[in-house]
């Protein structure tokens, strides 16, 4: 009897300890101190008629330290910025080192370390017929450009890289573009 | 016999012979790989117009001068070259000057080449080796079990066996007589020590488990929630080898990781409609399965595949989240992605290797300070090159860790 009631309660014991569902997240003790009384990112509300918290700015608004982009997304725009638009960045290590890590995530997927256009989205046959920079005739203007708007099959990446990080990227794209001349 | 050989000679030499005879599709199709595939796909409008069949849309000689300077013909007011500038959103086809007739004709014939069906036998074949593995194991299983049943039976019937020859030749079998014991669980309970001792067992025991079980509440370690679109970071980090912060980009600059918006998956997603990429049968993961992942993202995000625009439609994705440190605690991606330059895989783990998304670390407090011990401080940062020399002459060390750095001050992550 004893014996069995010990057995009941070390296996009642496992059972508690290995319960966890791992599609469902673990109980919480004093959830009130855990969850946030403010909204949270991206989670849902009542405050807003669809229900989504992350609500997007009024149009019109501009973010702080944002300057506007005078060139229009279309072929007349990209011209354009290709003869206009300079980078008003210093041509420097710090810079191109900076470029150069940003390239790496952003870029080398498809246009490769080198820029020769065999990134590893290339080379898998993901994406085919990305140009070397070599190939095209590119500005630091268009690059900027292009990283802004994105051009036919490749999309802006305006989200992810600040007005500052673009610049740089093109200062590194440029400096690829050159050595793969050599 | 030499028929025979003949036969086999002649049936190993068929498929170079019909490669030999496609050379120029064969070449088109490099040259359209190379060039024409990054805006034009054969069955489906992508950036430019689907391009099979391309021959009989348009002349050879037109087709010609407008592989060769489109921009050019636009300008000069070419009625079919201006409706096809004006369906696709007026985007200029790159021109390719340098290509001769011969080449171009390669690329058009490859536009016009069906590839012949895959033929029975192979299918044939590739089935059997993916299912070959599973039927043997399932063969070996039935005839050892067959074994193992014929086995008893025969130890069945020699038993038997045995007993009546023993009964004919007149010996008689003994069973062994009944003691008076008395129970085992009757000794035990006569016996005041050894339940002294397994009350004392039976409650370090409960404690044990009691502890274990208290401590693990609120630890999410191991938590996969099911999301609404299956998105593998195994296919995406790991085969197709993107780096962490093309997606999750606001890691390098804020306090979150940050959910990728859709439109970071369109960048990639605008061109790839369809999985063609391994398959994971055994999990039902199959590339029907994964296309139609990648379908729910065009829905979500209101892509229109078939005119490759966007309707405007869009619904949320509700993704779950897994990570989520209490309401309580401060914590800054920047800083240790950025800053210390640390490995997104050193807390989230091999997430090039998860099909589904889980959390790897506890994210306890023991946790972090563990680390905050034993981590050395990224000198590399001149922006900090200072107060790094002066800690590190005040501790007398050659290499800081953070704890030194005031990295297990109570108000550093709770304030």
């Amino acid at each position: 009897m004893m014996k069995n009631s010990i057995i009941l309660y070390i296996s009642l014991g496992l059972l508690l300890t290995s319960c966890f569902d791992p599609s469902k997240p673990n109980f919480q003790y004093f959830p009130d101190m855990y969850e946030s009384l403010a909204y949270e990112t991206y989670a849902e509300t009542n405050a807003f008629s669809d229900g989504i918290e992350a609500q997007l700015p009024p149009e019109g608004s501009i973010a702080r330290g944002w300057d506007p982009y005078d060139y229009e997304d279309s072929n007349a725009g990209y011209e354009l910025a290709k003869k206009q638009l300079m980078s008003p960045i210093e041509d420097n290590e710090l810079n191109l080192s900076k470029g150069k890590e940003l390239y790496e995530i952003y870029c080398s997927v498809c246009h490769g370390d080198k820029g020769d256009g065999m990134g590893i989205l290339a080379q898998r046959e993901k994406f085919l017929g990305i140009p070397a920079y070599i190939d095209r005739e590119i500005t630091p203007g268009s690059i900027y450009h292009v990283l802004m708007y994105g051009i036919n099959a490749m999309g802006s990446h305006a989200g992810q890289v600040n007005e500052e990080e673009r610049w740089q990227i093109a200062q590194y794209v440029i400096k690829l573009r050159e050595e793969s001349k050599k | 016999m030499l028929q025979i050989k003949r036969i086999f000679l002649v049936t190993l030499l068929l498929p170079s012979l019909s490669i030999s005879q496609d050379a120029d599709v064969q070449a088109g199709k490099n040259l359209f790989n190379a060039n024409c595939a990054v805006c034009h796909k054969l069955n489906k409008k992508a950036v430019g117009p689907a391009l099979s069949g391309v021959t009989e849309k348009y002349d050879k000689d037109w087709l010609y001068s407008w592989i060769r300077n489109g921009s050019q013909m636009i300008k000069g007011g070419d009625a079919q070259a201006v409706a096809v500038w004006e369906e696709y959103n007026r985007s200029v086809m790159t021109n390719y000057p340098q290509f001769s007739d011969e080449q171009i004709d390669n690329i058009l014939a490859y536009t016009n080449f069906t590839p012949p069906a895959p033929t029975n036998a192979a299918v044939g074949t590739t089935e059997t080796t993916s299912q070959g593995s599973s039927v043997s194991i399932n063969i070996i299983l039935a005839v050892s079990i067959v074994i193992f049943t014929i086995l008893v039976v025969m130890l069945f019937l020699v038993q038997r066996t045995l007993v009546k020859i023993a009964n004919a030749s007149g010996v008689k079998i003994e069973s062994e007589p009944k003691k008076n014991i008395t129970p085992l669980w009757q000794t035990v309970i006569n016996n005041q020590f050894l339940i002294f001792i397994m009350v004392v067992g039976f409650l370090l025991s409960s404690a044990y488990f009691t502890y274990g079980y208290l401590m693990q509440i609120g630890i999410d370690q191991g938590y996969a929630p099911i999301q609404p679109i299956h998105y593998s970071h195994k296919i995406h980090a790991g085969a197709n080898q993107i780096e962490c912060k093309y997606c999750h980009s606001s890691a390098r600059v804020s306090k979150h990781s940050g959910i990728p918006a859709l439109n970071v998956c369109m960048n990639c997603h605008e061109y790839i409609s369809d999985y063609n990429g391994e398959e994971d049968l055994e999990n039902g993961y199959t590339k029907d399965f994964y296309t139609n992942e990648i379908k729910k993202l065009y829905y979500a995000v209101g892509w229109d595949e078939e005119n490759q625009v966007y309707t405007g439609d869009t619904k949320p994705v509700k993704w779950v989240r897994i990570h989520n440190l209490p309401d309580f605690v401060y914590f800054n991606h920047a800083q240790h992605a950025q800053v210390a330059n640390i490995e997104c895989q050193t807390c989230h783990g091999p997430v090039e290797e998860m099909e589904v998304m889980y959390q790897y670390s506890p994210l306890t407090m023991g946790w972090c300070i563990d680390c905050h011990r034993e981590s050395n401080v990224n000198k590399d940062n001149e922006y900090y090159q200072k107060i790094h020399d002066e800690l590190s002459k005040k501790y007398g060390v050659e290499k800081l860790t953070v704890a030194q750095l005031g990295g297990i001050e109570c108000a550093k992550c709770h304030y």
